[in-house]
């Protein structure tokens, strides 16, 4: 058995697969990082009883209701609400009061999956005073997740663990203020809702959409390859204002990015970085 | 003869602070191989246990950042609250994915990710640990034609992680904690020098 030329027939049939998908459905996978990419594929397989990564490509091509399927394989993406209390406490305390001298603000949550952070967001900027002169942009590629999202409602076994998280983010009021329960779900106030607008947002194919105060795209890129990684923060640098405020997650950073000479660290632990360099 | 081995993956759960520190203070200083390990750990686990463990292992310590290439002669550990996968070209990915056996970190996704990757050139580790998870990963580890090594039950401090993960494969070796640094040493040392 020649081990190394096994991985390469699966490294093949990966972006063989990818380039159906984009050709086909138009959703570009093919700057996705590849171990992920050979996670979700296989559980796809699983699921669908595909016995190769050729199989499932062909069903794919063939039968939208497969495709669907690998779509929602290869978009799951789970967050909380204030995940990393840590980060909330620095944007509470040095972030925000920043933020406020601006007469508006724009903040753009790319790849917003469920909602989870954009309501922390929302929840934190009516703390601070700063909600009514915000506008969110909540973006995400999924349709499904972007319902979810917009809904608002998660699941009631959560709230134990996302009040942890709201009192450890330095959270003013009780929790339980922002949420109403029913059965086995919690549904957000509305007014957390307000200042949100959700839209569809694909970070692989599409580009700038407006001049932003802050953008937060948090474990979002790990699932990206280096490429794909650099084109995004430069859509990001682009999107940005001077001094503008870019978010990542706690264990993302800059560090071999091809554009982190546009940014400077506020905070190496949070990842927090402003946009100091110029085009 | 055998391939030689590239990658050592540790996976260890309730009592696994202590058992890594007495695997890696065993690890030669110029073990060529790299040593990836998953430790179930609540979310706040810290730079400290790092730097513990630095102090008691010959081989660097630290941990696994994402798009980092993965080199022979360092221990990883991976960071809490993530999976950790492995790219063909040998570098690390975080993943936030929904936990798998309770946990994120989980023992089995790094174990078949790692799999995939390095096949035959790979040894598997299970430690002491209060639960089932790294047992699926084991047997693909094997199924690639990499080698299983699980430490007694009857010496972990806790012993369901490893008994699963017997009950669960067909094992190459079994051993307690104090050996199984001396038995990673002779294989790499054994078989792995003339390679990359």
């Amino acid at each position: 058995m020649d081990d190394t030329q096994d991985l390469q027939n699966v490294q093949i049939e990966l972006a063989m697969l990818a380039e159906t998908v984009f050709r086909k459905y138009g959703y570009d996978f093919r700057d996705y990082s590849e171990a992920h990419l050979r996670r979700r594929i296989k559980h796809a397989m699983q699921k669908l009883n595909a016995p190769s990564i050729s199989a499932l490509q062909h069903e794919i091509l063939y039968d939208k209701a497969c495709f669907d399927l690998v779509l929602k394989e290869l978009s799951i993406n789970v967050t909380e609400m204030f995940r990393d209390p840590s980060f909330y406490r620095l944007l509470r305390e040095e972030i925000i009061p920043t933020l406020k001298t601006y007469p508006f603000v724009k903040i753009w949550h790319a790849g917003c999956a469920s909602g989870e952070e954009v309501y922390s967001m929302a929840i934190l900027l009516k703390e601070e005073g700063l909600y009514d002169k915000a506008q969110i942009y909540a973006t995400d590629f999924n349709a499904r997740v972007l319902q979810q999202a917009k809904e608002a409602i998660f699941p009631i076994e959560l709230i134990k663990e996302y009040t942890a998280n709201y009192i450890a983010a330095g959270g003013r009021q009780d929790f339980s203020d922002y949420y109403t329960a029913a059965y086995d779900s919690i549904i957000l106030s509305k007014s957390l809702r307000e200042r949100i607008v959700f839209s569809d947002h694909n970070l692989a194919t599409d580009t700038v959409f407006g001049e932003m105060h802050m953008v937060i795209c948090r474990n979002v890129m790990i699932y990206f390859n280096q490429e794909l990684q650099d084109r995004v923060v430069k859509l990001f640098a682009d999107s940005l204002c001077y001094r503008g405020i870019l978010c990542l997650g706690s264990k993302e950073s800059l560090k071999f990015n091809a554009n982190a000479a546009l940014f400077e660290a506020i905070s190496e632990t949070e990842k927090v970085y402003k946009k100091t360099g110029r085009q | 003869m055998h391939s030689s081995y590239q990658a050592i993956v540790v996976g260890t759960s309730a009592g696994g602070f202590n058992a890594s520190q007495a695997l890696l203070s065993g690890l030669a200083a110029d073990l060529n191989a790299a040593v990836i390990v998953v430790q179930h750990l609540p979310k706040q686990a810290n730079d400290s246990m790092i730097s513990l463990l630095n102090e008691v292992s010959q081989l660097p310590v630290k941990e696994a950042e994402e798009k980092e290439p993965i080199r022979p002669g360092i221990v990883y550990l991976c960071p809490p609250d993530y999976h950790l996968l492995i790219e063909a070209d040998r570098t690390f990915a975080l993943s936030a994915d929904p936990k798998v056996n309770y946990s994120r970190p989980s023992i089995d996704v790094l174990f078949e990710s790692a799999a995939e990757v390095y096949r035959a050139r790979l040894v598997g580790v299970v430690l002491t640990g209060a639960n089932a998870d790294g047992s699926a990963g084991l047997k693909i580890i094997k199924q690639y034609g990499g080698l299983a090594i699980v430490q007694d039950p009857g010496d972990a401090a806790y012993p369901e992680m490893p008994q699963a993960a017997l009950d669960a494969v067909e094992v190459d070796t079994i051993l307690p904690l104090a050996k199984i640094a001396g038995k990673l040493n002779s294989l790499i040392v054994a078989t792995g020098k003339d390679h990359e």
